[in-house]
Protein backbone atom coordinates (compact mmCIF):
# COMPACT_ATOMS: atom_id res chain seq x y z
CA UNK A 1 0.00 0.00 0.00
CA UNK A 2 1.31 3.35 -0.70
CA UNK A 3 0.78 6.44 1.68
CA UNK A 4 0.98 9.77 0.73
CA UNK A 5 0.53 12.56 3.54
CA UNK A 6 2.07 15.70 4.00
CA UNK A 7 4.30 15.88 7.33
CA UNK A 8 5.51 18.63 8.70
CA UNK A 9 4.67 20.72 5.26
CA UNK A 10 7.10 18.35 3.18
CA UNK A 11 4.51 15.55 1.29
CA UNK A 12 6.65 12.18 2.20
CA UNK A 13 5.18 8.81 0.05
CA UNK A 14 6.44 5.55 1.07
CA UNK A 15 5.12 2.55 -0.39
CA UNK A 16 5.13 -1.46 0.59
CA UNK A 17 3.07 0.11 3.79
CA UNK A 18 1.25 -2.82 5.22
CA UNK A 19 -2.24 -1.63 6.17
CA UNK A 20 -2.25 -2.81 9.52
CA UNK A 21 0.67 -0.27 10.39
CA UNK A 22 -0.02 2.24 12.93
CA UNK A 23 0.86 5.95 11.32
CA UNK A 24 3.77 6.11 14.41
CA UNK A 25 5.29 2.90 12.56
CA UNK A 26 5.45 4.88 9.17
CA UNK A 27 6.81 7.96 10.68
CA UNK A 28 9.40 6.48 12.57
CA UNK A 29 10.50 3.55 10.52
CA UNK A 30 10.09 4.73 7.27
CA UNK A 31 10.11 8.30 7.41
CA UNK A 32 13.19 8.38 9.80
CA UNK A 33 11.06 10.77 12.07
CA UNK A 34 11.94 8.77 15.26
CA UNK A 35 10.48 12.22 17.54
CA UNK A 36 7.48 10.65 18.13
CA UNK A 37 7.92 7.57 20.95
CA UNK A 38 6.68 3.87 20.39
CA UNK A 39 6.00 2.85 24.08
CA UNK A 40 2.17 1.58 25.07
CA UNK A 41 0.78 1.01 21.28
CA UNK A 42 -2.15 1.34 22.93
CA UNK A 43 -3.23 4.65 23.68
CA UNK A 44 -2.74 4.85 27.17
CA UNK A 45 0.50 7.05 27.47
CA UNK A 46 0.46 9.51 24.47
CA UNK A 47 4.16 9.18 23.74
CA UNK A 48 3.39 8.90 19.97
CA UNK A 49 0.95 12.18 20.05
CA UNK A 50 1.12 14.13 16.78
CA UNK A 51 -0.93 16.92 15.20
CA UNK A 52 -3.59 14.68 12.45
CA UNK A 53 -5.20 17.67 10.89
CA UNK A 54 -4.57 19.92 13.39
CA UNK A 55 -5.25 17.78 16.35
CA UNK A 56 -3.45 15.95 18.70
CA UNK A 57 -3.98 11.92 18.44
CA UNK A 58 -2.53 9.17 19.44
CA UNK A 59 -0.51 8.27 16.09
CA UNK A 60 -0.30 4.58 16.92
CA UNK A 61 -3.83 4.22 16.87
CA UNK A 62 -4.15 5.94 13.31
CA UNK A 63 -3.98 3.13 10.87
CA UNK A 64 -1.39 4.40 8.12
CA UNK A 65 -4.23 4.72 5.46
CA UNK A 66 -6.32 7.29 7.69
CA UNK A 67 -3.47 9.20 7.46
CA UNK A 68 -3.32 9.32 3.56
CA UNK A 69 -4.33 12.68 2.21
CA UNK A 70 -3.86 14.49 5.20
CA UNK A 71 -1.66 16.88 7.24
CA UNK A 72 0.49 15.55 9.78
CA UNK A 73 2.59 17.10 12.46
CA UNK A 74 5.09 15.68 14.93
CA UNK A 75 7.26 17.26 17.37
CA UNK A 76 9.94 17.65 14.63
CA UNK A 77 7.74 20.23 13.19
CA UNK A 78 7.64 22.98 15.92
CA UNK A 79 10.90 24.22 15.82
CA UNK A 80 11.35 27.02 13.82
CA UNK A 81 15.04 25.97 12.09
CA UNK A 82 17.33 26.10 14.71
CA UNK A 83 15.47 27.66 17.50
CA UNK A 84 13.15 25.73 19.60
CA UNK A 85 9.79 26.51 20.19
CA UNK A 86 8.88 28.31 22.90
CA UNK A 87 7.28 25.60 24.96
CA UNK A 88 9.95 23.61 23.91
CA UNK A 89 12.15 25.88 25.57
CA UNK A 90 10.27 26.34 28.52
CA UNK A 91 10.79 22.35 29.18
CA UNK A 92 14.57 22.90 28.73
CA UNK A 93 14.42 25.94 31.08
CA UNK A 94 12.56 24.08 33.57
CA UNK A 95 14.29 20.43 33.42
CA UNK A 96 10.94 19.32 32.78
CA UNK A 97 12.81 16.09 31.12
CA UNK A 98 14.23 13.62 32.99
CA UNK A 99 14.66 10.56 30.89
CA UNK A 100 12.86 12.04 27.82
CA UNK A 101 10.67 9.68 26.72
CA UNK A 102 7.28 11.34 27.37
CA UNK A 103 9.04 14.50 26.12
CA UNK A 104 7.98 14.57 22.90
CA UNK A 105 4.38 13.68 23.16
CA UNK A 106 3.89 16.08 25.99
CA UNK A 107 5.59 18.92 23.93
CA UNK A 108 3.20 18.48 21.60
CA UNK A 109 0.10 18.36 24.26
CA UNK A 110 1.15 21.38 25.47
CA UNK A 111 2.00 22.83 22.59
CA UNK A 112 -2.19 22.76 21.65
CA UNK A 113 -3.26 23.09 25.02
CA UNK A 114 -1.46 27.15 24.47
CA UNK A 115 -2.58 27.24 20.92
CA UNK A 116 -6.41 27.14 22.34
CA UNK A 117 -6.33 28.25 25.45
CA UNK A 118 -2.81 30.98 26.52
CA UNK A 119 -3.58 31.25 29.79
CA UNK A 120 -4.55 27.62 31.26
CA UNK A 121 -5.48 27.22 34.84
CA UNK A 122 -3.63 24.52 36.86
CA UNK A 123 -6.92 21.94 36.28
CA UNK A 124 -6.86 22.77 32.84
CA UNK A 125 -3.01 22.15 32.45
CA UNK A 126 -3.67 18.83 34.26
CA UNK A 127 -6.93 17.81 31.95
CA UNK A 128 -4.97 18.82 28.87
CA UNK A 129 -1.76 16.36 29.44
CA UNK A 130 -4.03 13.53 31.18
CA UNK A 131 -3.01 11.42 28.18
CA UNK A 132 0.26 11.47 29.13
CA UNK A 133 2.15 9.34 31.37
CA UNK A 134 5.78 10.22 32.61
CA UNK A 135 6.97 7.43 34.42
CA UNK A 136 9.83 8.94 35.88
CA UNK A 137 7.12 11.27 37.67
CA UNK A 138 8.97 14.17 36.23
CA UNK A 139 5.32 16.56 36.46
CA UNK A 140 5.87 19.24 38.88
CA UNK A 141 8.51 20.25 36.46
CA UNK A 142 6.73 19.80 33.45
CA UNK A 143 3.39 22.40 34.75
CA UNK A 144 6.39 24.44 35.32
CA UNK A 145 7.10 24.22 31.91
CA UNK A 146 4.03 24.66 31.09
CA UNK A 147 3.03 27.64 32.79
CA UNK A 148 6.66 29.23 32.14
CA UNK A 149 5.19 29.09 28.03
CA UNK A 150 2.06 30.32 28.78
CA UNK A 151 3.64 33.40 30.62
CA UNK A 152 5.77 34.18 27.79
CA UNK A 153 3.36 33.79 25.35
CA UNK A 154 1.47 35.99 27.11
CA UNK A 155 4.03 38.80 27.08
CA UNK A 156 5.30 38.36 23.69
CA UNK B 1 -4.66 -7.40 5.15
CA UNK B 2 -6.56 -5.20 2.40
CA UNK B 3 -7.19 -1.58 3.41
CA UNK B 4 -10.59 -0.34 2.20
CA UNK B 5 -11.78 3.17 2.15
CA UNK B 6 -14.68 4.15 1.08
CA UNK B 7 -15.90 8.00 1.02
CA UNK B 8 -19.69 7.40 0.67
CA UNK B 9 -21.78 5.60 2.91
CA UNK B 10 -23.19 3.39 0.07
CA UNK B 11 -20.03 2.07 -1.06
CA UNK B 12 -19.22 1.57 2.54
CA UNK B 13 -22.06 -1.16 2.89
CA UNK B 14 -21.49 -2.74 -0.62
CA UNK B 15 -17.65 -3.64 0.71
CA UNK B 16 -19.02 -4.48 4.35
CA UNK B 17 -21.54 -7.14 1.76
CA UNK B 18 -18.73 -8.24 0.16
CA UNK B 19 -15.73 -8.55 2.58
CA UNK B 20 -17.23 -9.97 5.50
CA UNK B 21 -13.55 -10.69 7.02
CA UNK B 22 -12.95 -6.85 6.87
CA UNK B 23 -12.94 -5.16 10.39
CA UNK B 24 -14.63 -1.97 10.60
CA UNK B 25 -12.37 0.82 12.22
CA UNK B 26 -13.25 4.41 12.94
CA UNK B 27 -11.13 6.50 15.39
CA UNK B 28 -9.11 3.24 15.80
CA UNK B 29 -9.29 3.41 19.52
CA UNK B 30 -10.45 -0.08 19.86
CA UNK B 31 -9.21 -1.81 16.59
CA UNK B 32 -5.57 -0.96 16.60
CA UNK B 33 -4.73 -1.93 20.14
CA UNK B 34 -6.10 -5.31 18.54
CA UNK B 35 -3.84 -4.77 15.55
CA UNK B 36 -0.79 -3.25 17.31
CA UNK B 37 -0.86 -6.64 19.71
CA UNK B 38 -1.46 -9.39 17.60
CA UNK B 39 -5.03 -10.02 18.87
CA UNK B 40 -6.46 -10.05 15.56
CA UNK B 41 -5.57 -10.24 12.01
CA UNK B 42 -9.03 -9.35 9.84
CA UNK B 43 -8.62 -9.72 5.60
CA UNK B 44 -9.18 -6.26 5.94
CA UNK B 45 -9.44 -3.06 7.67
CA UNK B 46 -12.73 -1.11 6.58
CA UNK B 47 -11.96 2.44 7.63
CA UNK B 48 -15.34 4.20 8.11
CA UNK B 49 -13.50 7.96 8.64
CA UNK B 50 -13.93 9.53 5.14
CA UNK B 51 -17.96 8.77 5.16
CA UNK B 52 -18.82 12.00 5.81
CA UNK B 53 -22.61 11.21 6.39
CA UNK B 54 -21.44 9.19 9.59
CA UNK B 55 -19.66 12.02 10.96
CA UNK B 56 -22.58 14.42 11.13
CA UNK B 57 -25.80 14.42 13.58
CA UNK B 58 -29.01 16.43 12.67
CA UNK B 59 -32.33 16.77 14.78
CA UNK B 60 -34.49 14.01 13.31
CA UNK B 61 -38.70 13.30 14.10
CA UNK B 62 -38.23 14.88 17.78
CA UNK B 63 -34.63 13.09 18.53
CA UNK B 64 -31.00 13.55 17.60
CA UNK B 65 -29.88 11.47 15.22
CA UNK B 66 -26.29 10.72 15.82
CA UNK B 67 -23.62 9.52 13.15
CA UNK B 68 -21.83 6.79 14.18
CA UNK B 69 -18.57 8.98 13.44
CA UNK B 70 -19.30 11.33 15.63
CA UNK B 71 -16.04 11.84 18.29
CA UNK B 72 -16.57 11.94 22.03
CA UNK B 73 -14.97 15.41 21.66
CA UNK B 74 -17.65 17.19 19.28
CA UNK B 75 -20.46 15.18 21.90
CA UNK B 76 -18.85 17.19 24.57
CA UNK B 77 -18.58 20.42 22.74
CA UNK B 78 -21.68 20.25 20.87
CA UNK B 79 -24.29 18.01 22.43
CA UNK B 80 -24.18 19.05 26.32
CA UNK B 81 -27.67 20.51 26.58
CA UNK B 82 -29.11 17.68 24.42
CA UNK B 83 -27.77 14.46 25.55
CA UNK B 84 -25.92 15.99 29.09
CA UNK B 85 -26.27 11.62 30.01
CA UNK B 86 -23.92 11.03 27.08
CA UNK B 87 -21.72 14.11 27.50
CA UNK B 88 -21.23 13.73 30.71
CA UNK B 89 -19.77 9.95 30.32
CA UNK B 90 -18.12 11.47 26.96
CA UNK B 91 -16.21 13.70 28.93
CA UNK B 92 -14.91 10.12 31.12
CA UNK B 93 -13.69 8.57 28.35
CA UNK B 94 -9.50 7.77 28.22
CA UNK B 95 -7.73 11.26 27.21
CA UNK B 96 -8.24 14.54 25.31
CA UNK B 97 -6.25 12.30 22.36
CA UNK B 98 -8.73 9.46 22.76
CA UNK B 99 -11.92 11.36 22.67
CA UNK B 100 -10.74 13.52 19.79
CA UNK B 101 -10.45 10.30 17.67
CA UNK B 102 -13.15 7.81 19.20
CA UNK B 103 -16.76 7.27 18.32
CA UNK B 104 -19.89 6.38 20.09
CA UNK B 105 -20.38 4.31 16.97
CA UNK B 106 -17.29 2.55 17.69
CA UNK B 107 -18.06 1.58 20.92
CA UNK B 108 -21.31 0.31 19.94
CA UNK B 109 -19.36 -1.88 17.64
CA UNK B 110 -16.73 -3.44 19.81
CA UNK B 111 -19.40 -4.02 22.30
CA UNK B 112 -17.22 -3.39 25.22
CA UNK B 113 -19.13 -4.04 28.41
CA UNK B 114 -16.99 -1.00 29.89
CA UNK B 115 -17.79 1.28 27.34
CA UNK B 116 -18.74 4.63 28.86
CA UNK B 117 -21.45 4.94 26.02
CA UNK B 118 -23.45 2.64 27.24
CA UNK B 119 -25.14 3.59 30.27
CA UNK B 120 -26.07 6.79 28.98
CA UNK B 121 -27.30 5.38 26.29
CA UNK B 122 -29.49 2.84 27.97
CA UNK B 123 -30.88 5.16 30.24
CA UNK B 124 -31.89 7.64 27.59
CA UNK B 125 -33.45 4.76 25.87
CA UNK B 126 -31.90 4.78 22.96
CA UNK B 127 -32.21 3.26 19.55
CA UNK B 128 -29.28 1.70 17.30
CA UNK B 129 -29.51 2.31 13.28
CA UNK B 130 -28.23 0.13 11.43
CA UNK B 131 -27.88 -0.83 7.80
CA UNK B 132 -27.53 -3.29 4.61
CA UNK B 133 -27.11 -2.57 0.98
CA UNK B 134 -29.63 -5.69 0.78
CA UNK B 135 -31.96 -5.07 3.28
CA UNK B 136 -31.94 -1.20 4.29
CA UNK B 137 -31.73 0.13 7.48
CA UNK B 138 -33.22 -1.58 10.81
CA UNK B 139 -33.77 -0.09 14.37
CA UNK B 140 -32.66 -1.64 17.29
CA UNK B 141 -33.13 -0.52 20.90
CA UNK B 142 -29.95 -0.19 22.62
CA UNK B 143 -30.52 -2.52 25.29
CA UNK B 144 -31.43 -5.48 22.51
CA UNK B 145 -27.95 -4.16 20.47
CA UNK B 146 -25.77 -5.74 23.30
CA UNK B 147 -25.54 -9.94 22.65
CA UNK B 148 -22.59 -11.02 24.58
CA UNK B 149 -19.18 -9.76 25.91
CA UNK B 150 -18.02 -7.89 22.92
CA UNK B 151 -20.87 -9.20 20.86
CA UNK B 152 -23.66 -6.94 19.26
CA UNK B 153 -26.81 -8.03 17.06
CA UNK B 154 -24.84 -6.36 13.96
CA UNK B 155 -25.41 -9.25 11.29
CA UNK B 156 -22.27 -9.59 9.09
CA UNK B 157 -22.96 -7.23 6.00
CA UNK B 158 -24.54 -4.91 8.63
CA UNK B 159 -22.90 -1.29 9.73
CA UNK B 160 -24.04 0.99 12.28
CA UNK B 161 -24.79 4.40 10.65
CA UNK B 162 -26.52 6.26 13.70
CA UNK B 163 -28.38 6.18 17.51
CA UNK B 164 -31.19 7.82 17.80
CA UNK B 165 -31.38 9.46 21.10
CA UNK B 166 -34.15 11.54 22.29
CA UNK B 167 -33.39 15.04 23.81
CA UNK B 168 -33.13 15.23 27.75
CA UNK B 169 -36.61 15.58 29.08
CA UNK B 170 -34.79 16.05 32.67
CA UNK B 171 -32.20 15.37 34.26
CA UNK B 172 -29.32 13.04 33.92
CA UNK B 173 -26.47 12.03 35.50
CA UNK B 174 -23.19 9.35 35.03
CA UNK B 175 -21.20 8.14 37.33
CA UNK B 176 -17.72 6.13 36.67
CA UNK B 177 -15.26 4.36 39.41
CA UNK B 178 -11.69 3.74 38.51
CA UNK B 179 -8.20 4.24 40.09
CA UNK B 180 -7.88 7.11 38.41
CA UNK B 181 -9.05 10.26 36.74
CA UNK B 182 -8.43 10.06 33.30
CA UNK B 183 -7.14 7.13 31.21
CA UNK B 184 -9.49 4.54 32.89
CA UNK B 185 -11.49 1.55 32.24
CA UNK B 186 -14.89 1.92 34.19
CA UNK B 187 -14.39 -0.81 37.31
CA UNK B 188 -18.06 0.05 37.38
CA UNK B 189 -20.41 2.68 35.95
CA UNK B 190 -23.81 3.61 36.41
CA UNK B 191 -26.27 6.46 34.51
CA UNK B 192 -29.78 7.38 35.20
CA UNK B 193 -32.04 9.88 33.50
CA UNK B 194 -35.51 11.56 34.46
CA UNK B 195 -38.18 11.42 32.03
CA UNK B 196 -40.44 13.70 33.65
CA UNK B 197 -42.65 13.93 30.76
CA UNK B 198 -43.53 10.20 30.72
CA UNK B 199 -43.00 10.12 34.62
CA UNK B 200 -40.46 7.41 33.79
CA UNK B 201 -36.96 6.53 34.88
CA UNK B 202 -33.97 5.74 32.85
CA UNK B 203 -31.21 3.48 33.94
CA UNK B 204 -28.06 1.95 32.37
CA UNK B 205 -25.11 -0.10 34.19
CA UNK B 206 -21.70 -0.48 33.01
CA UNK B 207 -19.22 -3.24 33.50
CA UNK B 208 -20.85 -5.45 35.95
CA UNK B 209 -22.49 -7.86 33.94
CA UNK B 210 -21.51 -9.61 30.33
CA UNK B 211 -22.94 -6.64 28.40
CA UNK B 212 -24.12 -3.47 29.72
CA UNK B 213 -27.92 -3.34 30.87
CA UNK B 214 -30.64 -1.75 32.19
CA UNK B 215 -32.19 -2.44 36.11
CA UNK B 216 -35.58 -2.76 34.89
CA UNK B 217 -36.93 -3.36 38.62
CA UNK B 218 -35.37 -0.29 40.00
CA UNK B 219 -36.75 1.77 37.10
CA UNK B 220 -40.74 0.88 37.67
CA UNK B 221 -39.67 0.87 41.92
CA UNK B 222 -38.76 4.88 41.70
CA UNK B 223 -41.10 5.55 39.22
CA UNK B 224 -43.99 3.78 40.71
CA UNK B 225 -42.97 5.50 44.29
CA UNK B 226 -42.38 8.74 43.06
CA UNK B 227 -45.81 8.86 41.48
CA UNK B 228 -47.28 7.33 44.75
CA UNK B 229 -45.96 10.06 46.92
CA UNK B 230 -46.83 12.70 44.20
CA UNK B 231 -43.23 13.97 43.95
CA UNK B 232 -43.15 14.24 40.01
CA UNK B 233 -45.48 17.22 40.51
CA UNK B 234 -44.75 18.59 43.90
CA UNK B 235 -40.86 17.77 43.19
CA UNK B 236 -40.60 17.23 46.92
CA UNK B 237 -37.42 15.94 48.73
CA UNK B 238 -36.02 12.73 47.61
CA UNK B 239 -36.45 10.94 50.58
CA UNK B 240 -32.85 8.89 51.44
CA UNK B 241 -34.57 5.69 51.96
CA UNK B 242 -35.89 5.66 48.68
CA UNK B 243 -33.03 6.66 47.15
CA UNK B 244 -31.20 4.04 48.78
CA UNK B 245 -33.57 1.56 48.11
CA UNK B 246 -33.27 2.58 44.33
CA UNK B 247 -29.58 1.29 44.88
CA UNK B 248 -30.15 -1.83 46.05
CA UNK B 249 -31.87 -2.62 43.42
CA UNK B 250 -30.11 -1.24 40.73
CA UNK B 251 -26.88 -3.70 42.10
CA UNK B 252 -29.12 -6.19 41.91
CA UNK B 253 -29.62 -6.43 38.61
CA UNK B 254 -25.92 -6.74 37.86
CA UNK B 255 -24.38 -9.93 37.22
CA UNK B 256 -20.60 -9.03 37.83
CA UNK B 257 -17.43 -11.23 38.27
CA UNK B 258 -14.20 -10.99 39.99
CA UNK B 259 -11.13 -9.62 37.51
CA UNK B 260 -7.95 -7.43 37.57
CA UNK B 261 -10.38 -4.52 37.40
CA UNK B 262 -11.85 -5.24 40.41
CA UNK B 263 -13.97 -7.81 42.38
CA UNK B 264 -17.93 -8.56 42.23
CA UNK B 265 -18.42 -7.85 45.79
CA UNK B 266 -16.66 -3.90 45.40
CA UNK B 267 -18.56 -3.74 41.80
CA UNK B 268 -21.66 -4.59 43.42
CA UNK B 269 -21.34 -1.91 46.44
CA UNK B 270 -20.38 0.53 44.61
CA UNK B 271 -23.15 0.19 42.03
CA UNK B 272 -25.48 0.78 44.73
CA UNK B 273 -23.83 3.67 46.02
CA UNK B 274 -23.42 5.44 42.71
CA UNK B 275 -27.13 4.64 41.96
CA UNK B 276 -28.44 6.29 45.02
CA UNK B 277 -25.73 9.62 44.78
CA UNK B 278 -26.59 9.88 40.79
CA UNK B 279 -30.54 9.84 41.76
CA UNK B 280 -30.06 12.21 44.48
CA UNK B 281 -27.95 14.63 42.40
CA UNK B 282 -30.58 14.47 40.00
CA UNK B 283 -33.28 14.93 42.17
CA UNK B 284 -31.98 17.84 43.43
CA UNK B 285 -31.74 19.09 39.54
CA UNK B 286 -35.08 18.24 39.18
CA UNK B 287 -35.95 20.35 42.03
CA UNK B 288 -33.75 23.20 40.89
CA UNK B 289 -34.87 23.32 37.03
CA UNK B 290 -38.67 24.49 39.13
CA UNK B 291 -37.09 27.23 40.66
CA UNK B 292 -35.37 28.24 38.14
CA UNK B 293 -38.83 28.10 35.35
Amino acid sequence: MRVTTTVNGTEREVDDVWPGESLLYVLRERMGLPGSKNACEQGECGSCTVYLDGEPVCSCLVAAGQAIGREVTTVEGLADGGSLHPVQQAFVECGAVQCGFCTPGLVVAAHDLLERVPSPSDLEIREALAGNLCRCTGYEKILDAVRLAADRQAQA
Amino acid sequence: MDFLQPTTWDDALALRAERPDALPIAGGTDVMVEINFDRRRPGALLDLGRVAELREWAPADGRVRLGAGVPYARVIAELAEQLPGLAMASRTVGSPQIRIRGTVGGNLGSASPAGDAHPPLLAAGAVVEVESAARGTRQIPVAEFYTGVKRNALEADELIAAVLIAPAAGPQQFSKIGTRNAMVIAVSAFACALHPDRQAVGTGIGSAAPTPRRAPDAETFLAGELDAAGLWETRGSLPETLARAFGERVAAAASPIDDVRGSAAYRLHSLSVMARRTIMWAWAQYQHDREAA
